[in-house]
Order: structure tokens, then C-alpha cells, then sequence
């Protein structure tokens, strides 16, 4: 069949750099869909995108839709025909409705039964007629923010300019907003003209003689081999940031890198201002040396070419001058103020309405990490590092450096806390205690750091939960998913034993001493540990856990993490075992049957009427005694299936459910302790085994 | 080219755009867009282009005069366009060219900036221009002022006049702008900045200014309710620059802070309501000359 190129293309006003990359997938998905749908066949489809303009080109679009071939089943043989052999009215409604006559009826037999079958051929149409559609798929196109322009009523992501749909030579026509569909592109801002497009598939080409590239991924390329060149003439290391690439690539249309410089001594203000004073407010690359060292210079991308590029490095070098006095200036002005004015300020900033303010927070946090050093046996010296921590943990949130650059909380506390003098384990627990600051940071690795990070975070839950902040859905505007997942991974990283009930419970208690609480805490915990198990499912899961052992595992009190996951490590490689199956049964039964356990009764052994009552006995007692010394979560569950055979042979001679009330009570009693020693692993009858 | 001439040239071409020339407006307001020029005609229906230099008074900012880049009063070069035209973004930098920046010399870019001010309802989608990599315009087309959705849509645009001097001049401090022949920045506004500096951060009364915020705020609420839209504003303008004045001192707890700009806020929302109805009522006069034009 004879083939066309088609070239859809959207000019914009330029669009927010972030949203570039994602609509780009979208319009292009959009629109093989819509081919799919319509059975328009096509090669190949390539997305282009700019900041002002989302384009697709398809090659080898068929010029019309396929053929359809397809047989149309009808009623019945007996229905279709009437008693004389004539064709009934079922049979000539049916035929009219599948634009056939009686004439094209035949017989097809399904599961032994006669239908009447028609052949159908729908001709597909010409796709020049159906391409108008484009129009849909334009303005069907979503993106996170919206605007409206001029008096239109129509909400995109910016205005539209122009529309460029071709198919082969022929303009598709239809309009958008009053903007009509054309063969003409516009080449870039200022070193490009408003060309025409003669064949769809000299778009590319045709672009690149106006000064831009209009396929990201060789845009991207481009500005990263010019950035490799910079590093191999000046002999430095350019860190490249993906996410300050991405950006820079959808910044411009048509990329050269260029660098300039900044005075030596701005390299007296920390390197985390500098570089986020760069990256962030300029979009431009820092510099280092081959020994990582931070250098006075800045590499950006600018959209167009090599001329008076000394002009734009000049512009640009005064533009990050500027910056850096202001930040120099903040620097100095912080480094006169002493820490307890600070402190003092935080009586003033108020952390949430409900919740109070920053100093009374930290407060809290102080009394909850102090109270955790005590359970984790700290030596005394690291409790005086985690007491002063906390105490002055968030005074650099009123440094003239925080308020100027939020992102660089912690980051400033640790270096004006060395610099006032602090011990060196208080400055890093103070930036630690942010940690993990996202989903790819680390976790604390100090141990006052921990305690406090912990601390902080399960105080910010507590608080919230305590005033009815409880994440649903998409809704976590305090980020509390990501910090219970922060304090579940530093907990498992540290290795601490420390019950996450006993730390849900003490913020608590702080919250009810505070009056935050607005219902009983013993309900509010309640949300809490579901919220955790949640997280913890989570963490499960992606440690490849199969899903009935983390409920297992789940389905009691959490206590150690550590310990909890373990126990689902041990289940998951036990899974593969030749007796896990009938391991895991016995026990289930021990578990199944105490539930009918009503009232329990210390265990009477003269009313054991078999041996094997005594048996069974005699091995919990075993057991029961070695799970009171330090075990590992493998020789536990070993213990636990050691009783396989006694509780095997207990099932097969005793009725637990015996007609005198005396003996039933008293086996019951005897399951229940036993079921209580098995679900201190996990709920094993909950596990799936086949 | 001096300032002086940086004006002349921005108000000439805006004029053959069909802007409206007006004077800055003489109540003191911490953006041009608070002027009633902006605040109040980007509601409705009723076409609306004009241009004006505003001093815009910012009392947190104030450094005595000694800072290069930061002032206590900055002026501002405003645009307004309702509806927004389809050329804006090519009328706004022929205006740079006129200015003496090619755009070929330069690197010039368009980075999203979207424009809220929870406390006047405003909500606007945009940019910020870049010139060589400093911020030179902010580029917005509102989609909400006062609480009232915008339609049409205007579009404004606000030239920095200082910074974009210090780039046309190639001048480090602020200071030493040259205004027009013989008088810099300096000459004509170091006394002011020192003293409104000194004012703010150490003589004002606070207690005066926490009575004249809540007598101003009565004012406007009463004038509104006479339908009496221009003198409200003036009040409301007041208020919020007398919380500037209270806030930059440091006297309001961030507990009240966020009280007092729910008032402004409730302030600008009354107004915007109030000034609609007035000119609904008026029939939308300008919306009526134009459709007799065409």
C-alpha cells in the first residue's frame, strides 16, 4: 500500500522546562493510540520537542485505513429459517442490519449448533480524511499546569502559536484557538527564520538550518560533548547533574557551552552554597578539579552560537557575582550571630498552629532522643552529644543563609556549629538529622545523628497524627511517608532493637503532655502502627519477600525491626525447603485450634490423660526456656519446628476439644501457650503453603 | 544610555503599541502591580493597555543605602495589555533591542516563573527573563486577581529598571547609576534610602503603626460599603504598606503574620468584587467606546 510521512507540530510560547520531556512522550503516544485505533498501519514514529514546540513524525503512514474483513455472526439456523423453509424476519433484519442481503447468508456450525453468517468488508478510508482528528488529540493533551490567554477560552500550557501538520506535502487542515494548521515552522528566536516544510521528512534537516536541534537526545548530547570538551581544554572535572541536564537541554534550542569565572576568595563560603547558589538560581555547571576541589569557575548553556560569546560570559560572570557578595555578605553577618540568639528566635516561629512552635518541637525531640539514648545504652559521652544536638539542632533555620538558600538546612548547621566551637560529633549529628533528605539518600551513620533523626521525624508523625494529619491517597503534604520509611531504613541500617511500639508510644506521651493530642493516644498509636506496617510491607517487598510471609511476619507486635526482618528472611529461604510445608502446618494447627482458647488456665499436668499431652509438655518447656537466651532469628525458627513431631503426635492421639470442660480447658490452655511462644516469630498459620 | 532615556525610550514604544501613558500612582505600594492602573482594571471585561514607572517601595530591603543591589524603593517599568496580544513576547523584545540589547549579542530566554500573592488573590502564569542569566522582566499573564478569574486575560510586564541599568551601564553598585546627565542613583535617592532604612528598621512607632494598620483596614471596609471603590483601595494600599513597615521591624509573630495577611487578603477580595459590580453597573463603559470604534 502507498505510504506518506506525517509531521504534527505545536509552537508554543516557551513551556516550563520540566514539563518538556513528559509531554513529548505523551503527544507521541497520543498519537500512535489514535493510529492504532483508526488501523492507520505506519513504521516508525519519532517525538521531537523544544521549549517551543512538541512535534511527531511518523514515517510510512498507510494512505488509508485497512480493510475489514470479518464474518458477522446471526441468529440460529431454526430461528432463521421458517417452517416452510422461508427466511424469517430474524434472518432478513439481521442481513439488512450488516448491509447484506439474504443472498449472502451461509451457515456456520459453533459448538454443533447452525448460525447464520454474513461476510462483511468495510473499505477503510482514506487516512487524509480521518488526519483532521489530529485536532482532538491536540487539545485532549494534559499537562500539570494550565493557562488561559487573551480572550480564549481554551487552557493549555502556554499559547499556542502555530500549528504544523503535514501529511507527505498536504497540510492537514483544521484550527486550534483560532490558529490554523500551515506547512511553515518557526526557526529559532533570534538566528532563525519562519520556513516552510516541502516533505514531513525534512523536518529535522530543514530545523537544524534555522539553529535548532530539535531532538532532545541530540540536543543532550551535544551540550554534553561540548561540556567534555571544556573538561579536556582546561583540564578540569564537570560533575554532570542528570536532572540539571534535562533541565538545561529543555532550556534552549539550540545549545553552546560556554564558561566564566568568579573571584578566588568566594571560595571562602561553603561549597554547598556556592554550588546550589549555581545550580539552582543560575542552572550552571560548577567546576572541579581532578582532585575534587571546588574552582572559580561556572560553565552554562546558552541558546544560540558562538558569537560575542565573551559578551554573554561576561554578563553572566556579574550576574554570579552579585550572588555570591549576597552570599558572602549572609555568611559573614551569621558567623557574628552566637547560637543561643538564634535559639531564641525559634520561640518566635511557629511550627504548625495546632502543633506550636519550633522551640517547643525541639524541645520534645530533645526529651524523646535523650529518652532513646537511655534505651540503646548509650556510653554517657554520646548521650552529652545527642542531648546538645538536639538542643540546638534547628538554630540555623533563622540564619540570613538558610532563609536565602531552604535547601541548605543542616548543610549550614553543621558548619557554623564547628564554627562556634562545637564538638565535631554535635555538628555532624545536627546535618544528619535531616538524613535521609529523599528516596536515594543514605541514612544517618552517627549514632547521635540517628537517635536524632529518628527522633525528629517520629515527633513530626506523632504531631500530625495526634491533630488528624493522616496521609490518604496522593495526600502527604507533610512528607510523612518518607519519613517513616527514613526512620524505618536508618533503624534497619543501625541495627537498633529498639521496639517501634515503645518509640510510637513515648512521642505520644510527649504530644499528650504538650495537650496536641486531640483524641486518646492510645487510638492515635493505633493509626501509627498501621501507618508503619504499611511502610514496612513496603520495604518487605522490595526486598523480595513473598507477600503471606511479611503478613506472617507482620501480624503481631513490631518491636525490633531488625529482628522483624530477619524472621521474614529466614521464612522466605526456609520457603524452599522439602519440609516447610508440613513444619509450617503443624504449627499452623497449634495456632488455629488456640484460637477457640475462651478463658485460659495455668496448665494442671495431672489432667494430661496421654503421654503424649506430656510429651508435647515437656518440649515447650525445652523450647520455651532456650528462646529466653539471645538467639538468632534462624536457631529460633529451628526450636519452633523442633516441636513438629510432638505436636504431630499430640494431634494424632488427643481430642483438644474433649466433652469434660475440665480437660478441653486445659488442653486449650496448654495450645495457647504454645501458640503464643510460635507468634512471637510470626503468625505462621498465615502463611500459604500447598 | 541613562535611565532617564531608558524610560523615555520604554514609554515611547509602548505608547505606538497603544498603551495608555500614565504617572506612577501616589500611593506608596511594594509593586506596580498594586497600583489600581494593574490591580483593579485587569478585572472584567474592559479592554486596558498601559504603561507607568512605579516606585515600589519594599521596606524589608532597605540596607541604608550601603548594599549595591538591594534598595529600599526600586522603580519598576509596568505593562499592561488586556486581552494579552498574540505578539506580545516579539513587542516586549523589540522594546529590549530599543533599549540597545540585541538579542544576537546576548543570551536571552524565557524560564518559568509562575507569579502568586496569596495575599491580594493573585495568580499568574509566566516567565522570567534572562538576560545573560539575570532576571531582567518578570513576563505574566493573570489568571486570577482578587479572587476573580481573569477574561479576558491580561498580560503584564514589569522591567526591573534598576538591574536592567546596572547591565545596560556595566555598573557593580547601584549607586552609581547615572540617571541622566551629571545625577546618579546616589545623588538623588542615598539620603532617602539611608533615612527610610533607619525609619523602618529602628525609629518607627510600632505601636502607632499597629493602630494606623487597624484604622486603615475599618476605612477601606466602610468605603466599600458605600461602593466608593477608589478611595477603599487607597486604604487598602495603605494597610498592606503599613504591614510591610510592621513586618520588615520584625514586630509580627509568624502567628500573626499569617492573620494579618489573611486580612489584606480578605481586603483585596472585597474590592475586586466591589469594583466589578461598580462597573457592571456603569455598564463597562470602556467595553462599550470600543465596540462604537470598530
Amino acid at each position: 500500500m502507498a505510504k506518506k510521512d506525517l509531521l504534527l507540530e505545536i509552537g508554543l510560547e516557551e513551556m516550563p522546562a520540566r514539563f518538556v520531556t513528559s509531554s513529548s512522550e505523551q503527544l507521541s503516544n497520543k498519537v500512535q493510540a489514535w493510529l492504532m485505533e483508526k488501523k492507520i498501519a505506519f513504521d516508525h514514529i519519532t517525538a521531537f520537542s523544544t521549549p517551543r514546540r512538541l512535534a511527531v513524525l511518523v514515517e510510512g503512514v498507510a494512505e488509508s485505513q485497512e480493510d475489514i474483513h470479518e464474518e458477522a455472526k446471526g441468529p440460529a439456523k431454526k430461528i432463521a429459517l421458517d417452517v416452510n423453509g422461508e427466511w424469517s424476519k430474524a434472518a432478513i433484519g439481521f442481513s439488512r442490519g450488516q448491509g447484506a442481503n439474504v443472498e449472502d447468508i451461509f451457515f456456520k456450525e459453533i459448538n454443533g449448533v447452525e448460525y447464520v453468517h454474513v461476510k462483511k468488508f468495510i473499505k477503510g478510508q482514506e487516512t487524509i480524511t480521518l488526519l483532521p482528528e489530529l485536532e482532538h488529540i491536540i487539545t485532549a493533551m494534559t499537562f500539570p499546569k494550565n493557562m488561559r490567554w487573551a480572550d480564549k477560552e481554551m487552557r493549555y500550557v502556554r499559547p499556542i502559536k502555530w500549528l504544523l501538520a503535514l501529511y507527505g506535502n498536504e497540510v492537514v487542515p483544521f484550527s486550534i484557538a483560532t490558529v490554523e494548521t500551515g506547512n511553515t515552522t518557526m526557526g529559532h528566536r533570534f538566528l532563525g527564520n519562519k520556513i516552510e516544510i516541502v516533505e514531513a521528512n525534512e523536518y529535522e534537516k530543514s530545523l537544524l538550518g534555522q539553529y535548532v536541534i530539535v531532538n532532545y537526545d541530540e540536543r543532550k548530547s551535544a551540550i554534553v560533548s561540548q561540556l567534555k570538551r571544556i573538561e579536556e581544554e582546561n583540564n578540569w572535572i564537570i560533575p554532570i547533574d542528570e536532572d540539571l541536564l534535562e533541565e538545561v537541554t529543555n532550556l534552549v534550542e539550540y545549545p553552546t557551552a560556554l564558561f566564566g569565572r568568579f573571584e578566588e576568595e568566594f571560595l571562602e563560603i561553603p561549597e554547598e552554597v556556592l554550588i546550589t547558589s549555581m545550580k539552582e538560581h543560575q542552572r550552571y555547571f560548577p567546576v572541579k578539579s581532578a582532585g575534587d576541589k571546588l574552582l572559580p569557575y561556572f560553565v552554562t548553556v546558552r541558546n544560540g552560537g558562538h558569537e560575542h560569546i565573551d559578551k554573554v560570559a561576561k554578563g553572566n560572570e556579574k550576574v554570579l557575582r552579585a550572588r555570591l557578595s549576597d552570599a558572602s555578605f549572609f555568611y559573614k553577618e551569621d558567623q557574628k550571630t552566637e547560637i543561643n540568639a538564634s535559639l531564641e528566635k525559634l520561640n518566635a516561629i511557629v511550627y504548625h498552629e495546632e502543633i506550636g512552635t519550633l522551640s517547643e518541637k525541639v524541645a520534645r525531640v530533645r526529651n524523646l532522643a535523650n529518652e532513646m539514648a537511655d534505651v540503646l545504652v548509650f556510653s554517657a559521652e554520646e548521650k552529652v552529644i545527642v542531648d546538645r544536638a538536639a538542643e540546638i539542632a534547628k538554630f540555623d533555620l533563622v540564619t540570613n543563609m538558610v532563609y536565602e538558600f531552604p535547601e541548605l538546612q543542616g548543610f549550614m548547621g553543621e558548619k557554623y556549629a564547628l564554627q562556634k566551637g562545637e564538638k565535631q560529633e554535635v555538628a555532624k549529628a545536627i546535618n544528619e538529622h535531616y538524613m535521609p533528605r529523599n528516596a536515594d539518600d543514605e541514612t544517618p551513620n552517627s549514632p547521635a545523628g540517628a537517635a536524632l533523626s529518628i527522633a525528629e521525624k517520629m515527633d513530626t508523625i506523632a504531631s500530625c497524627f495526634a491533630i488528624g494529619i493522616i496521609p490518604s491517597g496522593s495526600q502527604d503534604p507533610y512528607a510523612l511517608r518518607r519519613q517513616a520509611t527514613g526512620i524505618v531504613q536508618t533503624l534497619l541500617n543501625k541495627e537498633w532493637g529498639i521496639s517501634l511500639e515503645w518509640l510510637i508510644h513515648t512521642a505520644l506521651k510527649h504530644m499528650e503532655a504538650a495537650g496536641i493530642a486531640k483524641k486518646d493516644i492510645g487510638e492515635i498509636s493505633n493509626d501509627m502502627v498501621a501507618f508503619f506496617k504499611l511502610r514496612i510491607k513496603h520495604i518487605l517487598q522490595e526486598k523480595r519477600i513473598r507477600y503471606d510471609l511479611i503478613e506472617a511476619v507482620l501480624g503481631n507486635e513490631i518491636r525490633a525491626l531488625p529482628s522483624l526482618v530477619k524472621k521474614a528472611e529466614v521464612l522466605e529461604a526456609a520457603k524452599e525447603q522439602l519440609d516447610f510445608k508440613e513444619n509450617i502446618e503443624a504449627l499452623s494447627r497449634v495456632l488455629n485450634i488456640s484460637a477457640k482458647a475462651e478463658k485460659e488456665s495455668p496448665i494442671n499436668r495431672d489432667l494430661f490423660e496421654n503421654e503424649f499431652e506430656k510429651q508435647l509438655y515437656s518440649k515447650y518447656m525445652l523450647v520455651n526456656e532456650q528462646f529466653e537466651q539471645e538467639l538468632s532469628e534462624n536457631e529460633a525458627f529451628d526450636l519452633l519446628i523442633s516441636m513438629k513431631p510432638e505436636i504431630d503426635q499430640y494431634f494424632d492421639h488427643t481430642m483438644v476439644m474433649a466433652e469434660s470442660q475440665e480437660i478441653r480447658v486445659n488442653r486449650l490452655s496448654q495450645m495457647a501457650v504454645i501458640a503464643r511462644l510460635i507468634k512471637r516469630f510470626a503468625n505462621m498459620n498465615e502463611i500459604i503453603v500447598k | 544610555m541613562n535611565i532617564q532615556n531608558m524610560i523615555l525610550t520604554l514609554q515611547k514604544h509602548w505608547s505606538e503599541q497603544g498603551c495608555i501613558l500614565m504617572q506612577s500612582y501616589d500611593v506608596e505600594k511594594g509593586a506596580g502591580t498594586m497600583s489600581p492602573y494593574t490591580f483593579l482594571r485587569a478585572i472584567g471585561p474592559e479592554p486596558w493597555s498601559v504603561a507607568y514607572v512605579e516606585p515600589s517601595r519594599r521596606p524589608a530591603d532597605g540596607r541604608y543605602g550601603d548594599n549595591p543591589n538591594r534598595l529600599y524603593q526600586h522603580h519598576q517599568f509596568q505593562v499592561i495589555m488586556k486581552p494579552s496580544p498574540d505578539n506580545i513576547q516579539e513587542l516586549y523584545l523589540e522594546s529590549l533591542k530599543k533599549l540597545g540589547i540585541d538579542p544576537l549579542e546576548h543570551d536571552i530566554r524565557f524560564v518559568e516563573d509562575n507569579w502568586e500573592n496569596p495575599s491580594l488573590g493573585c495568580a499568574g502564569l509566566g516567565w522570567e527573563v534572562w538576560l545573560d542569566g539575570m532576571e531582567i522582566t518578570q513576563f505574566t499573564y493573570f489568571q486570577q486577581v482578587g479572587g476573580l478569574e481573569c477574561k479576558p486575560v491580561s498580560v503584564e510586564i514589569t522591567y526591573g529598571i534598576e538591574r536592567l541599568a546596572s547591565y545596560i551601564q556595566d555598573k557593580e553598585n547601584v549607586f552609581d547609576l547615572e540617571w541622566t546627565n551629571g545625577f546618579t542613583v546616589r545623588d538623588i535617592f542615598g539620603q532617602p534610602e539611608y533615612e527610610h532604612s533607619k525609619y523602618t528598621f529602628e525609629t518607627s512607632d510600632t505601636e502607632m503603626l499597629f493602630n494606623l494598620f487597624t484604622i486603615y483596614e475599618k476605612e477601606a471596609h466602610r468605603q466599600m460599603d458605600e461602593g466608593l471603590v477608589h478611595p477603599a483601595y487607597d486604604y487598602v494600599l495603605k494597610c498592606s504598606h503599613t504591614f510591610n513597615l510592621l513586618d520588615a521591624k520584625g514586630a509580627i509573630s509568624v502567628t500573626e503574620r499569617t492573620g494579618y495577611i489573611g486580612r489584606c487578603r480578605n481586603l483585596a477580595r472585597k474590592i475586586a468584587k466591589t469594583f466589578y459590580e461598580e462597573r457592571e453597573k456603569l455598564g463597562f463603559p470602556i467595553l462599550q467606546t470600543t465596540k462604537e470604534e470598530k
